[in-house]
Parts: structure tokens; C-alpha cells; sequence
């Protein structure tokens, strides 16, 4: 299991954190339909390093964003969720 | 290559058994072939042996980054069924079911297939209502599909907990009595020998690190062997198809997740199905070497890591044992995962991509060897003549940008369909 440090809480379990989707895929309200259908239904989904949303659901119940390595789990970041964070 | 016989295991006995020769070549790779297809698993083996063979084409190279059936071909739980609800689902996978049947013969290697009935549980009415329509579902298009009462599952599986104050209670099933379990090292081993035997090049420790492009179509591929040209491309690498792609600059609909599966030590028979429960998530056989086989929910976020959580293990493992109680006797003693790749409907893709001469193979999610001479052969077709066969046209990249997307659970757009 990960262990994440929720910028609230401090390090948790990860069995307390649902994975959402990552940054890149969040569809902004005014995105065009063609721009909508990329961001819902394609992801970069790199092997390496991604920006990525999760929930502490079963703590603070905040989002954040957590920057992980898909191979090697290793996280570089966990920052809180705002206005301008997002794209 | 000599053909594996009863009468030749006998000749080799009275002569010490020297008579063994490997299954397959080792070539260098040539600097062009007619079709490359990026990776070596089940998948990519069958269609290279059904372009082969179906097709007639000679000049057909398998690149594969370390060894054949190394990776998902080799960490699946071997379930080999066609009990879909929706039309072309259980169309395409039917279809490798009639393939599963022959292919032993087919291949003349042993791929060990035993059609033992895959069961579905069924734990509340709605569970035995969606259960009905799906066998009537199957049976319009005549594949075979009988719903089992309470007292039948208990007879064909002793071992469930069928008690009224069960876990998770058991109120009846569907079965596919055609479905059953495969030896998936052999499917991968005797594609390979097949397909080597018609021409076909299987290069291994060769990985593709870039496409050669020529404009608008691709032209050959870079790998950690030097660059090959190629007629058309295919990719068919599993879990990593979202990063083979990205080399050609596309960006798919899908997410790769890890899946675990796990075995326990050896015992007698006492699973004689497949059980599998949809509700809970769990599957449960056992393998011709005695080992319980189980499996339950991917690790439901992205990861190339081939190695899972125990978290999620605990999971599949709990529901197992409410399951089946006397599992909890039995030492698990080996635990693996494979890299998937999660659609963002739960079909695959089989089909051209905007890149031209480039093909796609992917997005099985953790479905995908039961469907591996169905998948060899359509992917075959597209490759062979640029156009889909029937069976895949419903498969096609573009579908979900066409609204056309296979949604057999109706989880809508997130790649974690099941």
C-alpha cells in the first residue's frame, strides 16, 4: 500500500484515498464538444510521471492532486485542490 | 519442423530423446518485412500465425520486447468463455470459442483446453433476473447458456457455502457449459511454433522505441535492434498500448490498471467449474496442477508497475473464502499482476488508427485471453486487407467519438468498466 500526505491530514493510508481521474482530463464547463470528447474519452497515460486526482474520501473527503511515477509508485507531490490548480 | 506425435514421443524414447529441437527459430531481424506486429503475446502470435495461414502472407515479423508470453499471456487466470450480453461481444468471443475447441488439433501442440462450464453466481433476484437475460441473450444468437437453480450449483460446486445465512447467499447460476480453462503458457508457446513453421520471423529483446514516418503513414519502426521498414504496423501490446501509441503521437481510450491474480498450493479436485460472481468480482478455478486459481478487482488506478497492493489482494481473497470456506485451509503460494489496458467502455479496440499503414490491437482490460485466436484472426483480417472483418467493425478507435461505444455494464465513460 502508498502512503500519501494529504495537505490536510498529513500521511495516511492510501486505502483512505479514491483515485478520481487525472489533471489532464478534466473537462472545463465552456470546452468545445470536440475538445469535451477528448478530455472524457482519451488519456495521456504515460509510462512515468502524471498529475493525477484523488479524493481522501474516507478522511478529510478533500480532492488533491498527486503527483506519482506509474512504474515506481515514487510521489513527488501532493498538493490541495483549488480554483487555480486546475487548467 | 517435426510434428509432435504420439508415435514421435515413442521414437524419441528409444533414442534417449535427443530427437528435441527447439520450437522456434532465433533470426536476425531482416531490414523490411511486409507486416510487423509490436508485441508477443498470445495476440500478437495468433495473427501473425493467421495471416500466415489464413492469408497466405510470408514476409510477417513479431517484435517482442523480452520473451514470448511474458507478459499478460502469462499472468491472466486462464478463463476461456463467451457469455456476453451484447451482440457483438458475445459475437467476437463465440467465435474464438468455436477456435478454442479446435485449436490443439490446429496447432498440433497441447494448449490443454478444458471445457469444464464457466458459472456465474447469481445472489439476489436481481442478480437471477440480470443472469435470465443475459442466457436469453446468448441463446437468440445460439450460443449455449443454461440458468441453474439453487440445488444444481450446490451439486456441481460441494465446496460453495450455500447456507441461507451465507455471506454473500447463492440463490442459483448461468451456465456456459462450453467455457473452461487453458494451459496460457501453451497458447502462447504453440501460436509461436505454428507461426514460426509458416515463415513468420519472432524477434525477441527487440523493442520498439519509435515509428519511421513518412508523412502521414508510418514506414517501419525503431527499435532497440535497429530500424525495420514495414508495409503496415500492428500494435498489440496489452497493458501498454497507451505508450506504444503515444510514439506515434496518438492518445487512446484507455487507462492501464494493474490486475492480481493469485494461486494456492496443490490439492485434489474440489473446483470443478469455473465459479465466477460478477456481483462480488471474483473468480475462482483450479488449474490441471492442482492449484486453486483466484482473482478478484484490478487496482482501480493507473499503474505500469506489474505488482499490485495487498489491499486489493484482500479483497479478491476475502470474497473467495466467503465463497468457498474451505479455501481458508490452503496456503496461497504465489501472487502475481499484469499491466491492463482499461477501455473506457470495457471492449476492445480492433482496427485502423488516424495514423496510416498503423493498426491497433488493444484495450482487452483484464478480457483478453479467452479472445486470443478470435483477436488473431480478425486483427489478421485488418491487417491483411486494410479493412475490418466483421466481426471487429463494431471495435473500430473512432466509436466513441461516434457514440457507439459496446457498453456491456453500462458504466459509462471512465476505464473502469467490469
Amino acid at each position: 500500500m502508498m502512503q500519501f500526505t494529504c495537505p490536510h491530514c498529513g500521511p495516511r493510508a492510501q486505502s483512505e484515498f479514491i483515485y478520481e481521474r487525472t489533471v489532464d482530463s478534466v473537462v472545463p464547463l465552456d470546452a468545445p464538444s470536440q475538445e469535451a470528447m477528448a478530455k472524457l474519452f482519451t488519456r495521456s497515460n504515460p509510462r512515468g510521471v502524471d498529475d493525477e486526482i484523488w479524493r481522501h474520501t474516507y478522511g478529510c473527503r478533500a480532492w488533491m492532486i498527486l503527483t506519482r511515477h506509474r512504474v515506481t509508485n515514487e510521489i513527488s507531490g501532493c498538493r490541495a485542490i483549488g480554483p487555480e490548480a486546475l487548467p | 519442423m517435426s510434428r509432435y506425435s504420439a508415435f514421435s514421443l515413442l521414437r524419441g524414447a528409444l533414442t534417449g530423446h535427443r530427437h528435441w529441437q527447439p520450437a522456434w527459430r532465433d533470426p536476425e531481424p531482416k531490414s523490411h518485412y511486409d507486416i510487423i506486429i509490436i508485441g508477443g503475446g498470445g495476440h500478437g502470435l495468433a495473427t501473425a500465425y493467421y495471416l500466415a495461414k489464413v492469408h497466405g502472407l510470408k514476409n510477417i515479423a513479431v517484435l517482442e520486447k523480452g520473451w514470448i508470453g511474458g507478459g499478460n499471456t502469462g499472468r491472466n487466470t486462464t478463463i476461456v468463455r463467451s457469455n456476453y450480453r451484447l451482440e457483438p461481444l458475445h459475437n467476437l468471443f463465440e467465435f474464438g470459442l468455436k477456435l478454442w475447441h479446435g485449436l490443439s488439433d490446429e496447432l498440433n501442440y497441447n494448449v490443454m483446453f478444458s471445457p469444464r462450464g464457466a458459472m456465474f453466481l447469481g445472489h439476489s433476484d436481481a442478480d437471477m433476473v440480470k443472469l435470465a437475460e443475459r442466457g436469453d441473450a446468448m441463446r437468440c444468437d445460439g450460443i449455449d447458456a443454461d440458468l441453474l437453480t439453487r440445488d444444481q450449483v450446490a451439486k456441481l460446486e460441494p465446496l460453495l457455502d450455500m447456507s441461507r445465512d451465507a455471506r454473500f447467499p447463492i440463490q442459483g447460476g448461468l451456465i456456459q457449459r462450453r467455457g473452461g480453462t487453458a494451459r496460457h503458457d501453451a497458447v502462447a508457446w504453440g501460436y509461436a511454433r505454428g507461426a514460426d513453421s509458416l515463415g513468420v520471423d519472432i524477434i525477441q529483446k527487440c523493442e520498439v522505441t519509435g515509428f519511421v514516418r513518412d508523412g502521414d503513414a508510418v514506414v517501419g519502426v525503431e527499435t532497440t535492434r535497429g530500424r525495420i521498414g514495414a508495409g503496415r504496423v500492428g500494435i498489440c501490446v496489452a497493458g501498454h498500448s497507451g505508450h506504444v501509441a503515444g510514439l506515434a503521437g496518438l492518445k487512446l481510450p484507455v487507462e492501464s490498471q494493474t490486475l492480481q491474480a493469485m494461486v494456492t498450493e496443490g490439492v485434489k479436485p474440489m473446483i470443478n467449474s469455473v465459479i465466477m460472481s460478477q456481483s462480488l468480482h471474483c473468480y475462482i478455478s483450479q488449474s490441471d496442477k492442482g492449484g486453486v486459481v483466484f482473482g478478484g478487482d484490478p487496482d482501480n488506478w493507473p499503474s505500469y508497475a506489474q505488482r499490485g497492493h495487498p489491499m486489493v489482494m484482500e479483497g479478491a481473497v476475502a470474497q473467495g473464502l466467503a465463497l468457498v470456506p474451505a479455501l481458508s485451509r490452503l496456503r496461497m503460494v504465489r501472487t502475481w499482476s499484469g499491466v491492463t489496458d482499461m477501455s473506457f467502455d470495457g471492449a476492445p479496440i480492433i482496427g485502423e488508427t488516424p495514423v496510416r499503414n498503423l493498426f491497433l490491437n488493444g484495450g482487452w482490460c483484464y478480457g483478453g485471453f479467452k479472445a486470443t485466436p478470435a483477436s488473431g484472426w480478425t486483427y489478421a483480417h485488418t491487417l491483411a486487407t486494410g479493412k475490418p472483418h466483421d466481426l471487429n467493425a463494431p471495435f473500430s478507435l473512432d466509436r466513441f467519438e461516434r457514440g457507439a461505444t459496446i457498453d456491456e455494464t453500462g458504466s459509462g465513460p471512465m476505464p473502469n468498466s467490469r
